[in-house]
């Protein structure tokens, strides 16, 4: 309790505790990211190709079919360089975080980008994952991404994924 | 006025726990099996609306997510409220008074499994007075119906005899969660869970996810034979607080059952959202029901009680009946909010 010129403020703690369903498609997302996989689901309508889909395409409000497997190597479409230090901050400052857009995908995984000097992170940068040592059904099986060194990729080829 | 009618609808069946979808995997085969019942796809509805609460799942615009459902694009005119499907129907029969439209899809959806609902719904209570306390749904709803047995006649086998016919009407709802044949005599010797009410006077945890169509005038007849038109709708509200309300009589209800014209003909039908066993005495005496009316019978919320769902689910099971040819005249009834506390009442007929 702190005392207020005005009037008294109360502290009242609140705390729900949740048991999450990840659904089915997101169960199959996750199980092979447990296994080192990047698993996509398409879209039997538009036949866009959903990474970590929820179930259904938000486009067409269809379930999205098959498991197709990407590439755990992409194209960074964009990012952003974080110099603010925060609570709870597991990345030393400055770090870049981005998009990437595993090949052959439609939506984007966000991803830190790391082994590359800040100033040199730069859209259509391609890059490959790299994986923790422990892999389990969560994103962060995926430490960070690298430049794979390959020639930059045509902004064309993923000005639609920003 | 324009006349708008319920002309389709869908539900899932209710689950205690679904363990294995999430909310948008619920909703959508119940809005594409509606879709296809009524013979519309989305670009030919005008409105699209839902109902649902964002603290059931524990996430943030968890409605918005739930747009992935219904497949919005080319962009759709739409809408949500943070209430029972109900409430979202309401505002689609508001929407369709404009009159530049002629149809408008409302769904709702609500898994109340993940998060320990009777906590979850203690947050929609005052935040100065009641919330720290975390009074929960059921402990209040003890409150009124202690307040009711003590007012008169109304006893506790009166409750077990609602108990009773709401799982045996259940047995014709493939939907429902509870059903079967339970004496009430058995009922009565079942221990008391927060006195004076039994587990059974409780409603059961569910998962699921329903959708109507509405339609205005001729569209609606094109779309069904028989339409189930809305007659009256209204929804009124009591104090927040518990402590100034008389907890054994709804006069929202009554006020809202008199401004739909429930007492304007006879009833046949009257599907009325009570959770709790008591909550059905009460809410058939603020609407004047007499003892000829077949209330419930779909078991009600009893039977299985999907949170931000159950409201929506009474209008369903009385336009069903109607359109089904088995009742001219339901009465409909929603609740929302702790012990009674907001109430719609619709007012459902059949075509002559």
């Amino acid at each position: 309790m702190a005392e207020h010129a005005e009037g008294t403020i109360i502290e009242r703690p609140i705390r729900l505790d949740y048991e999450y369903t990840a659904g089915l498609a997101q169960s199959r997302f996750l199980k092979g990211i447990a296994e080192g996989k990047i698993i996509g689901e398409k879209c039997p309508v538009c036949g866009k190709v959903y990474v970590g889909s929820r179930g259904s395409c938000p486009t067409d409000g269809v379930p999205t079919e098959g498991e197709i497997e990407v590439p755990a190597k992409g194209t960074l479409t964009t990012f952003c360089v974080v110099n603010v230090q925060f609570a709870g901050q597991s990345v030393e400052t400055p770090y870049a975080s981005g998009y990437i857009l595993c090949d052959g995908a439609d939506i984007a995984l966000m991803g830190l980008v790391q082994e590359v000097p800040i100033e040199e992170v730069r859209m259509g940068l391609r890059v490959e994952a790299v994986w923790a040592d422990e892999l389990g059904p969560t994103l962060n099986s995926i430490k960070y991404w690298k430049p794979s060194g390959e020639p930059d990729a045509d902004y064309e080829t993923f000005r639609h994924h920003l | 006025m324009r006349d708008i009618a319920v002309v389709a609808t869908a539900q899932s069946p209710a689950i205690r726990k679904e363990e294995r979808r999430n909310e948008v995997e619920i909703l959508m085969p119940v809005v594409h099996d509606l879709r296809k019942r009524a013979g519309l796809k989305q670009e030919d509805i005008g409105f699209t609306v839902s109902g649902s609460c964002d603290y059931l799942q524990g996430q943030a615009f968890a409605f918005v997510t739930a747009l992935d459902a219904i497949g919005p694009w080319p962009p759709i005119d739409e809408s949500h409220v943070e209430m029972d499907g109900a409430w979202a129907l309401y505002e689609a029969w508001t929407r369709l008074q404009y009159g530049d439209i002629d149809t408008a899809l409302v769904y709702s959806f609500g898994k109340s499994s993940p998060g320990d609902i009777r906590r979850i719904l203690s947050l929609q209570l005052d935040p100065y007075y009641l919330v720290p306390l975390w009074p929960d749904t059921v402990a209040m709803a003890a409150l009124q119906a202690r307040a009711l047995l003590e007012s008169d006649g109304v006893t506790e086998k009166d409750l077990a005899e609602v108990v009773s016919r709401s799982r045996k009407n259940a047995k014709d709802n493939p939907n429902a969660q509870l059903s079967g044949d339970v004496d009430v005599d058995t009922l009565l010797k079942e221990p008391m869970y927060l006195s004076p009410l039994r587990k059974h006077d409780c409603p059961p945890i569910t998962d699921g996810a329903a959708a109507v169509i509405l339609a205005a005038d001729d569209r609606a007849r094109e779309l069904t034979d028989r339409p189930a038109w809305i007659r009256g709708i209204d929804h009124r509200i009591e104090p927040h607080s518990l402590g100034v309300r008389n907890l054994a009589d709804s006069p929202s209800t009554r006020t809202a059952g008199e401004k739909a014209g429930v007492g304007n003909g006879n009833v046949d039908v009257a599907e009325l959202h009570a959770p709790f066993s008591h909550q059905e005495i009460i809410l058939k005496r603020a609407l004047g029901l007499g003892d000829n009316v077949n209330v419930n019978p779909s078991g009600g919320a009893l039977a299985s009680n999907g949170v931000m769902v159950a409201g929506l689910q009474r209008i369903i099971e009385a336009a069903d009946r109607i359109m089904a040819g088995q009742a001219d005249r339901a009465v409909a009834h929603a609740t929302s909010g702790p012990a009674l506390q907001q109430n719609l009442v619709a007012v459902l007929e059949g075509e002559k």
